[in-house]
C-alpha cells in the first residue's frame, strides 16, 4: 500500500530521498523550520555537494554547489581570489537589466575603497555616540507595549527598533521610516527564492527605483546641509572615492540595498529569535535571570543560533579544489552559514542553545574574511541594549503561540511571534 | 622567552612572560588583557585581534590573508598586525604591543 507521509513543509523526506532529488535551497524548509536534518546529512555525506537542478526539473536558482561544514566555509571565505563575490552574493544571478553594484558583491580593490568609506559610521567609536539614543528609543518602545494582552513582537519591537536605528544611520526622516522596512523587504523578496510568494522582477524593479529616487533626493538635501554628522550618506559624500556615487545610479542603488538590508533583516530577526530561543530553553532563561552579566555572551549565541542570513554565494574564478572536490570555473558556490553554525565538529553540541558557551563569538553569522559583516558591533550593541531593558522591566516575555516564519532562502526570520508581557512585581 | 608588554588604549600596561607555541593573541586571552576580541579564534578571518607592534625583531612576515584583513581596518598604521599571526620563539626580543581603541 502506498502510504505517502505528508510532511508539514510538503517536501520529500530529507533523510530517505536520494540527495540528487532534493533542492537544498528550497525556502519552505526555513518557513517550516525543517532544514536541520538535510544539512546534517550534507555535512556527513556530501559536504561539497553539487545540485544540478530541483526535483521536478530546473530550479529557479539554477545549478550550484553547497558548502555546509564550518571549516570548509572558512576556507572558501579566505580565498576571495578564487571564490569571487562577483556578480552576486545571493544564490540568484543579477537580473540582466538591473545589474546593481554593491560593495559586498565586489572584490578588492573596489570593495575595500567603498567599504572603508562607510564603515566609520558603524565603528565602535561612533557607536558610543549612538548608545544613549538607542537606549532611549528602546525604553520608549518597551514602555509603550501593552500589558496583559497578546501582541506581535515582530511589529511592535523588532521592526520598530531596527527601523528607527536605520533611519538614524542614514539621517533619514524618522516619520517616513516605515519606507525603509518596505524597501528592505522588497529587496529580499524575489519570487525565485520565496517559493513563488515574493514579487516579480518587474514589481521589485519599480519599487527599487522609488527607493533610488527618494535617496537621490536625500543625497542632495544632505549635500546642501553639510554638517558634522556621521551618517552613511554624508560619509560617502566626504570620501573622495565615493563622493560622486549618486551619479552612478546602479552603484548607489546597490550599496543602498546592501546597507538597508544589512542593517534591517539581520537585527530584526535576531531580536525576535532571541525571545523564541529563550522561551524554548527554560534552563537558559533561568541562567540569564540568575546572572544578567551573561547578556553579551547570550547576544552572540542568539546571532549564531538564529543565523538571520542562511547563506552567501561565491563564484569560482578558476577550477579550484575545496576539501578534495574540484569546483569548475564559473561554479556557483553557496556557503550555508546556517549549517556551519550547527557543525558539532567545531561548535560542541551545536544544535543546543547555550547562552554561556565557550568561544561563543566564533560563529559564521557575520561571515568571515574580507566581507565579514561591517555592522557586527552595532548589531551586538542593539541586541545587548534590548535585553538589558527587557530584564529591567519584565519577569518574562511569554510566547503565546508558534511563530510565522519567512519563506525565503536568503533571510531566515519571522513575520509574527505572538507574545504576552509579564511585568516585574 | 621574551617579555611582552601590552599597553591598552587608555595607557594601562600589562607585562607577560611569553610562552613558546602561543601567539600574541592567545597570550592576551590567557592573561585576560582587555582589547583583543579574537572572534574567529586565530584563523586571520575576522580582524578582531588587531594590534600595533611598537618594538620587536624577527617578526613573521605579513601573509596575504592577514594583509587582506588589515586592509579593512579604519585605524590601520604601518605597524598594524593581527596578533593571532604572531607566534614567538626564543629568537624574538622583548616586545611592546599597543592595543587599538576598538576592534571591529
Amino acid at each position: 500500500m502506498n502510504q505517502a507521509v505528508t510532511r508539514k513543509d510538503g517536501l520529500p523526506d530529507p533523510l530517505n530521498t536520494p540527495l540528487d532529488q532534493l533542492d537544498v535551497a528550497d525556502p519552505r524548509r526555513f518557513e517550516f523550520d525543517t532544514w536541520q536534518p538535510l544539512f546534517e546529512r550534507l555535512r556527513n555525506e556530501s559536504p561539497i555537494h553539487y545540485q544540478s537542478e530541483g526535483p521536478g526539473g530546473p530550479a529557479p536558482h539554477g545549478d550550484f554547489w553547497s558548502v555546509t561544514r564550518f571549516e570548509d566555509i572558512v576556507e572558501v571565505e579566505k580565498n576571495w581570489e578564487a571564490f569571487s563575490s562577483e556578480p552576486s552574493i545571493a544564490i540568484l544571478d543579477p537580473e540582466p537589466d538591473m545589474s546593481v553594484q554593491m560593495f559586498i558583491a565586489t572584490d578588492p580593490p573596489l570593495h575595500d575603497d567603498q567599504r572603508r568609506a562607510v564603515q566609520g559610521a558603524v565603528a565602535p567609536r561612533n557607536l558610543q555616540e549612538f548608545e544613549a539614543v538607542i537606549r532611549q528609543r528602546t525604553q520608549e518602545t518597551l514602555d509603550g507595549l501593552p500589558l496583559g494582552e497578546t501582541f506581535n513582537w515582530v511589529d511592535r519591537v523588532s521592526i520598530d527598533l531596527t527601523t528607527k536605528m536605520l533611519a538614524t544611520l542614514f539621517d533619514f526622516p524618522q516619520e517616513q521610516r516605515h519606507l525603509l522596512t518596505y524597501w528592505s523587504d522588497t529587496a529580499t523578496s524575489d519570487a525565485r527564492i520565496t517559493a513563488g510568494r515574493g514579487l516579480s522582477i518587474d514589481e521589485r524593479r519599480a519599487i527599487m527605483l522609488e527607493m533610488l529616487q527618494a535617496f537621490t533626493q536625500l543625497w542632495h538635501e544632505h549635500k546642501a546641509n553639510d554638517q558634522e554628522s556621521f551618517d552613511l550618506i554624508r560619509m560617502l559624500q566626504r570620501d573622495p572615492k565615493t563622493a560622486n556615487m549618486v551619479e552612478e545610479p546602479l552603484s548607489f542603488l546597490g550599496n543602498l540595498m546592501l546597507l538597508i538590508v544589512g542593517g534591517n533583516d539581520t537585527t530584526r530577526n535576531s531580536m525576535t529569535g532571541g525571545i523564541l530561543h529563550l522561551h524554548e530553553n527554560p534552563s537558559e532563561r533561568a541562567k540569564l535571570k540568575e546572572n544578567p552579566g551573561l547578556i553579551p555572551s547570550m547576544v552572540s549565541e542568539i546571532i549564531r543560533y538564529q543565523t538571520p542570513l542562511p547563506h552567501m554565494r561565491r563564484t569560482a574564478t578558476r577550477d579550484v579544489e575545496i576539501n578534495g572536490t574540484v569546483i569548475p570555473k564559473g561554479g556557483r558556490v553557496v556557503l550555508w552559514y546556517v549549517s556551519g553554525n550547527r557543525d558539532s565538529d567545531v561548535i560542541p553540541n551545536a544544535d543546543k542553545f547555550v547562552i554561556d558557551r565557550p568561544n561563543v563569538r566564533n560563529h559564521l553569522s557575520f561571515g568571515m574574511g574580507i566581507h565579514r559583516c561591517m555592522g557586527n558591533r552595532l548589531a551586538e550593541m542593539q541586541l545587548r541594549i534590548v535585553w538589558e531593558e527587557i530584564l529591567e522591566r519584565f519577569e518574562c516575555v511569554e510566547v503565546m503561540g508558534p511563530p510565522v516564519r519567512t519563506c525565503n532562502s536568503f533571510v531566515r526570520g519571522y513575520h509574527e511571534l505572538p507574545v504576552r508581557l509579564h511585568p516585574k512585581a | 622567552m621574551p617579555v611582552i608588554t601590552f599597553i591598552e588604549f587608555d595607557g594601562t600596561q600589562h607585562q607577560v612572560d611569553s610562552e613558546s607555541g602561543l601567539s600574541i593573541m592567545e597570550m592576551a586571552l590567557k592573561h585576560d588583557i582587555p582589547g583583543i576580541d579574537a572572534d574567529c579564534g586565530g584563523s586571520a578571518v575576522c580582524g578582531t585581534c588587531h594590534c600595533f607592534v611598537e618594538a620587536s625583531n624577527n617578526l613573521p612576515a605579513v601573509e596575504p590573508q592577514e594583509e587582506s584583513m588589515l586592509g579593512l581596518r579604519p585605524d590601520r598604521e604601518a605597524n598594524s598586525r593581527l596578533s593571532c599571526q604572531l607566534q614567538l620563539s626564543e629568537h624574538n626580543g622583548d616586545m611592546t604591543i599597543r592595543l587599538p581603541e576598538f576592534q571591529m
